[in-house]
């Protein structure tokens, strides 16, 4: 087994393949540990970790909370509504503070795209970006990866769709980089308005039929609508959004096959996806949610790793 | 120092036999015994003291289980090489059992601390015992010591034994200084 070559965690795009193939067989350990009836194991019990959140999030925090105590690292949590940031601190001053506390690694979720490789070249600790702004979620696409291996095997060769917003989207741009990594064929679907332009330079189809692309795809990737993120009207009203782009029993029952479905949720319920389809048999959402925790283990160990403890 | 070797097949055979015959003189039927080898070169020592249980006593079916430790090791962080995980496989509850942890080689004891850790970690079995293949005596730095050996050997920290296996089975066990190795 091999150590990552990556020093932190920034995003997928500049992560080598070998790396998503290491955390990947590492999840699959961790995915064992935390389904025993003693769900911890002491690995960690010398290192400790800042999670420090400048936006607001609820199953990423609480899932690399999980994966920290799991593996017995000492954690602390800030965000940003209850500190100095708001008296006027910067970035660097923040994370210095809480380095100079004897902090071994930081996770960070912030609004703006590069904070975290920003914070990388800054400060010396490990870093491990958890969403910056609509620039990249990479744990989020790794955790996508293992639940889609685990229905489908190998990835190579696999057809992956993403279908929603994805010019608002980190969740998109770090899975559509992580499927090509591993080989997958990767195809977008939405509104005109909702897809970048860019698309197609990096390896990707473009549709705007959800129907089309349901009969091409193994697999489908719903992303939320991000209503938060839009300050203009991408597409004429959610009644016509949900017309044209919404997955239900109609839609499926229409194909010959059983596909994968994946939400990287909060889920908008009849919105994006009917409530029969999110809590379907072929919804792996919930899959989604526990692979997170696995997935962020062995994102943590591995970087923890590189730490010279002697 | 050219390699010494410290079993060939033929004496690990009559060593294992011996092994065999005093696990089965203490457990008797195993019917609340499990035998568990620590991943990785213990395993495949348990899966051949199993076949000779059976060998010797045929119908017997000790239960077996295999016990990773990688993550209850106390040098994270400490190693030269990166760490690999083997599955940790015990399809039966630890809570209640007899337990034999089985390995190749003992050596400063820390494997088989971090093995305890790992079991216990799984449930409270009624006693814990140990059987390796060769003790490295004079070498612990933690009191541990087994409770069946296989064979004792005089060894110094440049040195290191390895209990090689093909896929039929044992081949042998060998004493070789690391700078050969390296």
């Amino acid at each position: 087994m091999k150590n990552l070559k990556a020093e932190h965690l920034l995003g997928i795009r500049d992560l080598a393949a070998e790396d998503i193939g290491i955390i990947l067989e590492w999840a699959d350990h961790f995915k064992e540990i935390i389904n025993r009836p003693i769900k911890k194991v002491p690995t960690l019990r010398d290192i400790t970790i800042a999670n420090v959140f400048f936006e607001n999030s609820t199953r990423t925090r609480l899932s690399f909370e999980l994966a920290q105590k799991r593996l017995s690292a000492d954690v602390i949590n800030f965000s940003a509504a209850s500190s100095s940031v708001k008296k006027g601190e910067t970035l660097i001053d923040t994370v210095n503070n809480i380095l100079a506390m004897k902090v071994d690694m930081v996770v960070m979720r912030h609004p703006e795209p590069g904070a975290a490789r920003f914070l990388a070249e800054h400060v010396k600790s490990k870093v491990i970006n958890a969403g910056d702004g609509t620039h990249e979620h990479p744990t989020q696409a790794l955790l996508d990866a293992f639940s889609l291996q685990e229905k489908l095997g190998d990835l190579a060769g696999k057809k992956i769709a993403i279908v929603g917003d994805i010019t608002h989207s980190r969740v998109a741009i770090s899975n559509i980089h992580c499927l090509i990594k591993l080989g997958a064929k990767v195809k977008v679907c939405g509104p005109t308005t909702l897809i970048p332009k860019h698309m197609k330079s990096m390896g990707v189809e473009v549709s705007h039929d959800l129907d089309e692309t349901l009969a091409w795809c193994d697999a489908v990737n719903m992303l939320r609508i991000q209503l938060e993120r839009q300050a203009d009207a991408f597409f004429p009203s959610l009644r016509d959004y949900i017309l044209r782009f919404q997955l239900n029993s109609e839609r499926l029952s229409m194909l010959d096959k059983e596909l994968v479905i994946l939400h990287p949720g909060p889920i908008n319920r009849g919105v994006e996806i009917t409530t029969e389809v999110a809590d379907s048999k072929q919804s792996v959402i919930l899959d989604q949610v526990e692979n997170g925790v696995a997935v962020r283990m062995a994102v943590i160990f591995l970087l923890a790793q590189q730490m010279n403890r002697n | 120092m050219r390699p010494l070797t410290l079993l060939n097949a033929k004496q690990l055979d009559l060593t294992l036999n011996r092994l065999a015959l005093q696990l089965i003189e203490v457990h008797g039927d195993f019917k609340d015994t499990a035998i568990i080898g620590i991943q990785r070169t213990g395993a495949l020592f348990s899966n051949a003291l199993i076949a000779k249980i059976q060998q010797l006593r045929p119908g017997l079916e000790p239960v077996q289980g295999l016990l990773d430790v990688t993550f209850f090791r106390d040098d994270f962080g400490r190693r030269r090489k990166p760490l690999q995980a083997f599955s940790t496989e015990l399809d039966f509850p630890v809570e209640g059992k007899k337990i034999v942890l089985v390995d190749d080689v003992l050596y400063t004891g820390r494997t088989i601390r971090a093995a305890m850790d790992a079991l216990i970690s799984l449930g409270r079995p009624e006693t814990v015992e140990l059987m390796v293949l060769i003790d490295r005596r004079f070498s612990r730095q933690l009191p541990i010591e087994p409770t069946y050996t296989g064979k004792r050997v005089d060894s110094i920290d440049s040195q290191h034994v390895a209990v090689k296996w093909d896929e039929k089975g044992f081949k042998e066990a060998i004493l070789f200084d690391k700078t050969l190795d390296a």
